[in-house]
């Protein structure tokens, strides 16, 4: 879908989301809950990711979704729904899915705020969260790696409109990204900077930022920072400059 | 769901029929033995885009000759075979790697010989035996489309194909056994919409490429004609379309199916799996009045009156009694909320599971992936913000998700049979995408 068109629909269905109506209460006849909103159509998918789209901390491969760019979830459902990311269940629920409802669906969870986990305490070494704690922040000039706040902002809430937050998700979950990016599992729209990314970044590494990222605080007042045009360090597809 | 996969099984046929080895091998010609005929412009009129791209939707063309997430007819789709695979060829007018070369004659010739441009055997994975009914007027009118969309560089994926299944001309002897050509002849005694309803199920639906049975060979069976089959390494249940216990419509109004086969969902039940596909990708665009047609010549098929009896009655020992109730929690816990004590749903949006064929029939396979999987009806103009169902497969356990379906099986007057752990494994595991 061109930008441009893109925008109006992200637009348009920020108006339309907020004509919702009130949630169902159960019919004692039946014991049918149902009403027709966006909540009530999602509930395919709070199984995993939570009513609000907060995740699961039962399994570290449901990520919370809530609050992250639409753009950017949109992005995902596309990615999956065409191949560039392959999770087997996500590819089935998106398959015979259109644009402009993966669109609203993406807007819908952008808009979401539950309150964020408490931080994971990761098992991993003080070393290895200090390194941690380097690579996201300032990153490795030596190996050509930026900081992940570079892109993903100084609150690591991610930056409108393509770039997600990286707090609240699970060491396992950003690890196991991490790694299918290096393997090419997961792709995004060239130039795939993360895949660049990925690929410099050694696993300890890798892990190291995942634990310290997981061990970070999050708001639900912390949104995606406003596109602030700021030069990001690499060329990023999902991020156009 | 890889869709690829459903045509797959004819390719099975061939092969055996090859491996039976009747055939005088002198009398195979080679690949290039035949020249092709000399080009003959065709004298029938190529009608309007419009009607061809139509009649595209009406054959879903797109639905294999496109690769997930690539352009559409540029093909590249992996179908896979335990013999090995095969990638749908670019059909876009690209000279050079498309079929841009091809005239009328050759479009047609494929679709009613099965057989390439320079004359080698088509793999029946391409479902000529139902193509073959197209009359030329329509081939013409699909040619012309196909030749004005963008031509797309794309070569063709050569077939990974394991000797011998790569020899194509082995494909004669199963063409001697399974198939006739010959455009579709309507029946006089039949009703004009009725005529057209079977010219497009029969012919350019090419519904039972999965709604038949098929031999040992991987060939549809003649007298089972659309009366159901489970889709080959698709794990699929595609229902009989001429049993009233299955997905027969005899018991259904004209509207409730055209609603289902135009917007996916309808107040009997929705598409899932494979069917969705087929409503999103071709069914969707198909007129009201087309899609009359095909109700009318379904709804003639289930002349099987009445359901038949029951498989088996609700269980009456203890231990299957205790397994019906665990079900019967587990429903009140994870389904009532959407689809109702009483099995009602909130149809269209939420289908009834009480006298629901797709429940109700034999075979489990669908009922078993549904509640593992869940899934969302496609996006139709129609319905294009349906309802999704949440996958079971990650909180329920086999033995739970036996008892919840054993539960809405033998429930609210459905009667079918208990369903057990062993089966819920067998499905766990089969890739849904």
């Amino acid at each position: 879908m061109p930008r441009t068109r893109l925008l109006v629909l992200v637009a348009s269905t920020v108006l339309f989301l907020g004509a919702v109506p009130a949630h169902a209460a159960p019919d004692p006849a039946t014991g049918i809950e149902f009403a027709d909103t966006m909540e009530q159509r999602m509930l395919a998918c709070a199984g995993c990711h939570g009513k609000q789209g907060e995740g699961s901390r039962q399994n570290e491969y449901y990520p919370r979704i809530a609050g992250k760019p639409a753009e950017y979830l949109y992005r995902q459902l596309v990615n999956f729904r065409n191949g560039r990311r392959t999770y087997p269940q996500m590819v089935y629920f998106s398959r015979h899915l259109s644009d402009e409802y993966l669109l609203e669906i993406a807007t819908y969870y952008s808009k979401l705020a539950p309150p964020f986990p408490t931080p994971i305490q990761a098992s991993a070494t003080k070393e290895a969260l200090a390194r941690g704690e380097v690579i996201v922040r300032k990153g490795d000039a030596a190996k050509g790696i930026p900081a992940c706040a570079a892109c993903h902002g100084k609150a690591l809430t991610g930056m409108q409109p393509g770039i997600p937050g990286l707090v609240g998700l699970y060491p396992d979950y950003i690890n196991g990204q991490l790694g299918a990016w290096r393997t090419g599992l997961r792709k995004a729209t060239e130039p795939d900077c993360m895949a660049k990314i990925a690929a410099k970044l050694s696993g300890p590494d890798g892990a190291a930022a995942a634990a310290y990222l997981a061990a970070q605080p999050g708001s639900p007042q912390t949104l995606p920072a406003p596109d602030a045009k700021m030069k990001l360090p690499m060329a990023c597809g999902s991020q156009p400059q | 769901m890889n869709y690829a996969k459903l045509r797959s099984a004819p390719i099975l046929a061939a092969l055996v029929a090859a491996a039976l080895a009747i055939l005088d091998p002198s009398s195979i010609p080679t690949a290039h033995a035949q020249a092709p005929k000399a080009r003959v412009p065709s004298a029938t009129r190529i009608p309007a885009q419009t009607d061809g791209e139509y009649l595209a939707r009406a054959g879903d063309c797109i639905a294999c000759h496109t690769a997930r997430g690539g352009e559409p007819f540029a093909g590249g789709l992996e179908m896979l075979t335990p013999f090995g695979s095969l990638y749908t060829p670019n059909i876009t007018p690209d000279p050079e790697t498309g079929i841009g070369k091809w005239s009328a004659d050759d479009f047609y010739r494929a679709l009613h010989e099965g057989k390439s441009k320079d004359g080698s055997l088509l793999y029946p994975a391409f479902p000529y035996p139902s193509y073959t009914k197209v009359t030329r007027a329509d081939s013409d009118a699909i040619y012309g489309y196909i030749m004005s969309i963008a031509p797309v560089k794309r070569k063709s994926t050569p077939h990974k194909m394991q000797f011998p299944y790569n020899q194509r001309n082995l494909m004669i002897g199963w063409r001697t056994l399974y198939f006739t050509a010959g455009e579709y002849k309507p029946d006089p005694s039949q009703s004009a919409e009725w005529n057209r309803g079977a010219y497009l199920v029969l012919g350019l639906g090419h519904c039972d490429a999965c709604h038949t049975s098929r031999n040992m060979l991987g060939a549809t069976v003649k007298d089972k004609e659309l009366s159901g089959g489970l889709i080959p390494l698709q794990d699929w249940y595609a229902p009989s379309l001429t049993s009233n216990r299955e997905a027969g419509l005899g018991q259904w109004e004209v509207e409730e199916v055209v609603a289902l086969l135009r917007t996916g969902i309808s107040k009997r039940g929705v598409v899932f799996g494979p069917m969705a596909q087929v409503v999103h990708d071709s069914l969707q665009y198909i007129t009201e009045a087309d899609t009359q047609a095909m109700a009318v010549y379904l709804k003639s098929l289930a002349t099987a009156g009445a359901p038949a009896d029951p498989i088996q009655v609700r269980p009456t020992d203890t231990q299957s009694r205790a397994a019906y109730e665990a079900g019967g929690k587990i429903y009140d816990q994870h389904c009532k909320s959407c689809h109702g004590s009483n099995g009602q749903g909130v149809p269209p949006m939420y289908p009834p599971l009480a006298n629901n064929q797709a429940i109700n029939m034999e075979f489990s396979v669908n009922p078993i992936r549904m509640v593992l999987f869940g899934g969302f009806p496609p996006s139709t103009r129609g319905n294009p913000r349906p309802y999704g169902m949440p996958p079971f497969a990650y909180t329920l356990t086999d033995q739970q998700v036996a008892e919840v379906v054993t539960y809405m099986r033998q429930s609210w007057g459905n009667r079918a049979n208990a369903v057990n752990a062993v089966e819920v494994a067998k499905y766990r595991t089969v890739p849904v995408d």
